[in-house]
This record gives structure tokens, sequence and C-alpha cells, in this order.
């Protein structure tokens, strides 16, 4: 639109002021004015509606899915901060967290971009990432810096969803690893958390990746995840065990410790194997159950088909027994305990404390090869209870104080029968051997009770003092003799010393008396020569003693 | 009613140069011919030639850049926590919820009431310009001269960004870019500015010659 042609000048204008003469002319143009179109100034907002138009389609076509995600608590989330990464690309942020409406949940919307709408199968998971120290791994260092962000894996399920419930852990198996799931039974969980590796050979292969109870709560469900190149080694025959124990065992070679990796002792693991003896088994199926044992040992036992349940009553503390404990017959472990209890045995007007075992007669057919399974039934236990089956409770170590049921043959027992309770077989038992030295013990300590010690204390006593008293009167005689025998005798042996004296001076060699001596004793050998002469004389002339000495006769 | 006696210098015939402000005469009865100023040579308009359609142009391109100007990040930093993209409001909710409200207040008003406000006082002033309006022209002028003291203010915002853009580049730790909402905003600025520019306001007084006649 134009406007000059509003502002015509006027002409015979009355309120012209007095200087309009001294205005100067304008100038016409000869050239005609450039009629240039004026629209062109419109392409300016043009060009601007058809950038802001072109980038409002590409943010309305770039704007994936808005989901919520259920978490229990918020840690680490942040509206508008928090990023939510696949496979650590970015796929959308957190743009709003609030507590959902039971008040017991954090729910988190997020916009994701227009990629990630394929992910969001029914069975895609989300999981906040967080540093996290578990299973021995160290995890989300990077978080650290950067802050937490939402994870993700991708489901595979048909179905989509826009609401998810959020995992507190970070799931072990992330999409399509490749692999196999194995259910494991275990009597209880042991010190396995999830992420627990999986040994083959020592080798790690898999992780435990969930365990829950089972219904009746009488086990746990351990599943495990082996990775592809490995899970065919799981093959029918094959046998589990907890690895995180340390097996020591003393043999004539000395001690032994057997273990997996210092790693499986502080965190736990599960290990499995095919026995050798087994022949090469077909691979097990995914997800089939395997039982999962304590040791080794245990583990590569035969499996036990046939349990016999059996009832010992003892009348004698079980004390250091406990479930569990070992059944054994002669050094073999045959079974164990599975329960201890008590009942009040009205006629003996006490109680009788009943064990419950349980014993694998398969166990004594692998020992002897001979015995055939029908001949096993034949074992039958009445028969061996005649013969002197008999239960006792004997002491595995004198240290703990453990006791052990041994099943044995004793010729010597009183005779009895096998006994039926309740559907149970009970079997006989006889006193224990540490019963017996109790009892060798008591009949002692009986007699020692029956010593007089009080008396023979109060005799002591009298003695003592009057011991004492002799004593006293000892002293006193000490001391007499110290003060009045010694001088004298002093005295006496002086005297004897001068007797001597003299004695010696006249014992003398040239002392008259010695002399004299001499003499004498001459005397008397030629006294003996004359007499000899004279003995000698008779010996051959005896008739002189009547006739008178003859003269001898030219 | 007010009554304005005084005439405009067109309404004698008399033209005001745009290149050197000499005042010219125009002789009667040249209506086609285009004019100049026998002095510097410069075409003579009695107003600012297309002044309402410049006007209305650069305004309407304001107004579509402005929608993204806020909508769109203005500034990405980029941290090791990831890249955090800011837009004008998120920046105001930041600093209110960061207690410094006084702060976030100068940043509303700077960035996001000003352009705002200039954008729909350009709107009033063609408007009423358009449907030859005689409300309150004293007021629509000083409305004019206040556009014209505020316009480069306006551009406070992205004056911070690409100081920072300029500072904060530490490689890998953080680093700031300008986001497309910067691009936007800056567009909405130097559009109203040239929408405020093409705006004669002689236009606002124009109507009550025209009714004296």
């Amino acid at each position: 639109m134009m406007m000059s042609d509003k502002h015509t000048p006027q002409t015979g204008n009355d309120g012209l002021p007095a200087q309009a003469d001294a205005v100067p002319l304008a100038v016409a143009d000869s050239s005609r004015p450039s009629r240039w179109s004026p629209s062109l100034v419109w392409l300016i907002p043009l060009v601007a509606a058809l950038i802001g138009g072109y980038l409002a389609v590409q943010a309305v076509l770039s704007r994936g899915p808005t989901i919520t995600i259920t978490f229990r608590s918020g840690e680490g989330l942040e509206a508008g901060k928090t990023r939510i990464k696949y496979k650590d690309v970015e796929i959308g942020e957190v743009t709003a967290v609030r507590i959902s409406p039971d008040s017991k949940n954090i729910e988190a919307t997020a916009q994701l971009s227009k990629e990630a709408e394929r992910f969001l199968a029914h069975d895609s998971r989300f999981w906040i990432v967080r540093p996290r120290i578990a299973g021995g791994s160290v995890s989300g260092l990077g978080t650290l810096l950067s802050g937490a962000y939402v994870g993700m894996d991708a489901g595979k399920s048909s179905e989509m969803s826009q609401h998810f419930t959020g995992l507190e852990v970070p799931p072990i198996l992330t999409g399509d690893l490749p692999g196999r799931q194995f259910v494991l039974k275990a009597t209880e969980l042991g010190s396995l958390d999830i992420g627990a590796p999986v040994y083959f050979r020592r080798v790690p292969v898999g992780q435990v990746v969930a365990y829950q109870l089972g219904k009746q709560g009488r086990n746990v469900d351990i599943t495990v995840f082996i990775n592809a190149p490995y899970d065919h080694f799981v093959t029918e025959d094959s046998r589990f065990w907890h690895a995180s124990g340390v097996d020591l065992s003393v043999s004539a070679n000395g001690l032994k410790v057997n273990t997996q990796s210092l790693s499986a002792i502080m965190l736990g693991g599960v290990a499995f194997e095919t026995p050798a003896s087994v022949q090469e088994g077909k691979p097990a199926a995914a997800s089939s159950a395997f039982s999962l044992s304590n040791t080794r040992e245990q583990a590569m036992q035969a499996p036990d088909h046939e349990v016999v349940p059996l009832r010992l009553k003892f009348q004698q503390s079980v004390r250091g027994l406990t479930v569990g404990a070992p059944v054994d017959f002669r050094g073999i472990v045959i079974g164990e305990v599975t329960s201890i209890g008590m009942e009040y045995d009205a006629p003996r007007k006490d109680f009788n404390m009943l064990v419950d075992i349980r014993i694998y007669p398969s166990r004594l057919l692998s020992m002897s090869r001979n015995l055939d399974e029908t001949r096993l039934h034949q074992l039958k236990l009445d028969k061996m209870v005649e013969h002197g089956m008999r239960a006792q409770l004997r002491s595995g170590s004198l240290l703990t104080g453990q006791l052990y049921v041994a099943l044995d043959f004793f010729r010597d027992a009183r005779p009895a029968l096998l006994g039926r309770s309740q559907g149970m077989d009970v079997l006989p038992t006889i006193p224990g051997d540490l019963e017996e030295l109790q009892g060798v013990l008591q009949r002692i300590a009986r007699k020692l009770d029956k010593v007089p010690f009080d008396s023979i204390g109060k005799e002591l006593d009298s003695t003592i003092k009057e011991l004492h008293a002799t004593l006293a009167t000892t002293r006193q005689l000490g001391e007499s003799l110290d003060g009045k025998v010694v001088p004298q005798t002093l005295q006496t042996l002086q005297q004897l010393q001068r007797t001597l004296d003299a004695a010696g001076q006249t014992l003398q060699a040239n002392s008259p008396l010695q002399q004299d001596v001499r003499k004498a004793a001459q005397e008397v050998s030629d006294t003996a020569r004359s007499f000899r002469a004279l003995s000698d004389y008779l010996d051959r002339h005896p008739e002189a003693l009547i006739r008178g000495k003859q003269e001898n006769k030219p | 009613m007010p009554r304005y006696p005084l005439k405009t210098a067109a309404r004698h015939g008399l033209w005001s140069c745009h290149g050197c402000s000499l005042l010219c005469r125009l002789p009667a009865a040249a209506q086609q011919a285009a004019w100049h100023c026998p002095r510097c040579g410069a075409a003579l308009h009695p107003r600012k030639p297309h002044s309402l359609q410049y006007a209305w142009a650069f305004l309407i391109a304001a107004v579509i850049c402005y929608i993204p100007a806020n909508l769109m990040p203005i500034m990405l930093t980029e941290m090791l926590s990831g890249t955090q993209r800011d837009t004008i409001m998120s920046g105001v909710v930041y600093l209110w919820q960061g207690g410094s409200w006084p702060l976030a207040l100068v940043v509303f008003i700077a960035s996001v009431l000003v352009p705002l406000l200039k954008i729909l006082s350009m709107l009033l002033l063609l408007l009423t310009v358009h449907w030859r309006s005689r409300w309150a022209p004293r007021q629509r002028t000083r409305l004019y001269r206040l556009l014209e003291v505020v316009g480069p203010w306006s551009m406070l915002d992205i004056y911070v960004v690409g100081l920072l853009v300029a500072l904060v580049q530490l490689q890998s730790l953080a680093t700031i870019k300008a986001g497309p909402g910067a691009i936007a905003f800056g567009a909405v600025v130097v559009l109203t500015m040239l929408s405020a520019m093409h705006f004669d306001p002689r236009l606002i007084w124009d109507v009550f010659e025209d009714d004296d006649e």
C-alpha cells in the first residue's frame, strides 16, 4: 500500500509559514521510479515461517513415545537430567519424577526418541545404573561423575507397552546373550548370590541369574545361565555343587586342601561336572532341573534311589547329635539323621529320645557288588535284628562331643525285635560306648563318695597336732644334747685321744714291749717247732709214748 | 477527542530529505514522478517508504522466530555428565529454584518479557495505524520511543551465551555451545528492531490531518 498519495501538496494554502518561500524546490526525477515489488520483504517472514515449520515438523516427527517407569526409590533420578540409555546410547530422558498415586513407589515419566519405539516391548526392562559393588565386581563407576542414568534392555515380546516396572538391580543377562538357563534345586542358598560364577573345570562359564524359594518353601530354585559355547557341557548326568567350600582331608599322605578359586570361597559359586564313569550323555535341554549338592564328593556319589526311613529310641542323652549326622556301618556312611525328638514312655515313666534316620541301601549295594537288587530286598531288617543288628550312639570326636549313629552287629546283645511305630520301623538300640564310659566313671565316683574324707581329715588333723608335740620334745632333747652332752663328749674324746697316744707309744717298733713280744713270739715258734718234731716222731713211733724213746741201735 | 491544531509539514507540501534533512517544497501536481533532494540527490518521500509493509513483515517474522527461541535450547553445556540443554525458561526456573530469584527475575524480564512486550507493542502500533485509530497518540508515540531505546538490550542473553561459548572450552570436561534457540532468539531481537526502525511514528498523527479535511 502506498502512503504517498495522501500527502499531496496543497496549493493556495493560507496557513503557509512565511519562510516557505525560502524552502528549496524538490527536483523531479527524470527516470520512472523503480517499482520493485515491495512484496519481496515478505520473503523474510516466509523464510522464518518455513524454517520454523520445518523445525516444528521435525520436532513432532522425532518425538518418540512417552513412557512411565515405576521404581521403588528415585535415588539418582532427576527430571530433565537423567538420561535413558540402551547399550550406552542415549535414547531419551526422564522428564518428570513423582510419587505414584498409591505413594509406595516412584513414577518416572520419560520421553524417548523416535528410534526407541521399537524397543518398547512388553518385557523390556529398565533399571537405574548407579555405582555398585556386588558379587566381586564393581560396576557403574562412571556414574559417580555423570550421575545415574536409566539403563534399558529391549524385550522380545511383540506386545507393546507404555508402562514398565523398573528393576532394583541390573539384570545379569541383557538382550540376546547366547546360552541356556538351568534350574538347580538346593536345600539352601548358601553363600550364593545373583551374579555368582558357575565353574566348569575351574573355568567360569556362567552365572547365577536368579533364585527363588520353591512353592512349598522346601527348597530353593536357583537359576543359572551357562554362556553359549559351554552350555553343551551340561549333560543330563551333570552334577552341580556349591563351589564355595574348602575341602580339607587328612589321609595317609598328609593334609589335602581342595578348593575352587579364592573368589569362589569368598563369594560363593557353583561348579558342575559330568562324572567320568558316565558315557557321553546328550546335552541337557534348556531349563532342565538339577539338584545342587553341598560338596563335590556328595555330588559325584551315585544317586540314592532307595531310601529306608528308620526310627531309633534311645534312653540316653542325644546331646551332640545333630540333624544330618552320619549313620555309618563299620565306617561307611550309609545314611543320615533326619530329625530328633522325644516321646513320653508311660510304662517306664521316662522319656525316650526319638531319632529318625534314613539309610540308603544302595550304598551297601555299591560296596558289595555281589549283592543284586533282588537280594537287597532279602536283606530283611528283622532278620538282621535277630542276628544282632543294633543302633548305637558313638562319639565321633571327643573334642567336639559330636555323636553319630552307628549300625553294627552285636552278637552278645540282648535279643530284641524290629518294632513298628507310626508307620516306621523301629530298630532296637544299645547304649553307646560313651554311655558305658560314663557309667564306669559314675561307679568310680560313687566309690569315691563313700570314702569318709571328713573323719580322715579330722584324724589327720589330730595326728598333725601330736606330731607337732613330738617335734617340740625332740627339739628340747636336741637342745639338752647341745648344752650338756656335747661338752662331756668332747672331754671324753680328749681323754680317748690321750689314751690312744699312750697306746701308740707303747706299740712303737723300738718299744720294750714290742721287743718282748717279738722274743715271746720266737719262743712260741721254737716251741711249736719242737712240738712238730715231737709229733712227727710220735707219728713214726707211736709206741714211744708207752715204751719211751728208743735209742738208735747200731 | 483531542484536537491538534498544528498541521504536519507534508500538509504544506514540505518533505524532509532522509539523507541530509533538507526541507524541500514539492511543486504542485507532480503526482507520478519520483522526487529528489536538490542538495544531496537522495530520493524524497513524505514518509518512510513502505513503512507499514516492512514493519509488518519483520514483525511477523519475529513472532515466528519467537516460538523456537523459547522452546529450543539456547545453550548446550557438554559435561562429563552428558549434554545439558538449557532453554531460556529452564534457566529461569533453575535460578528460581536455586533461590537466586532476583537474578531469575532479571533474566526473565530481559529475555522473555521484553521481547514479548516489544512484539506486542509493535503489533499495537501497527494495528492502530491500520484502523486509523485516534486513541492516545501521544502515549503511542512515547511507546515507540521506548521501543527504540529498549531494542538493543534484549541482546543480553545472546551476549552472555556468546561470552560463555568463548570462555568455557575445557575440551572433555565441559564445553558450551550456542543452541539453535540462540539463533532464533537473536533473530527475534534483530527483526523486532528492524520492524521498529521501519515504522514511521508520523503515521500515528496523520489520521488527525485527514479527519480535519
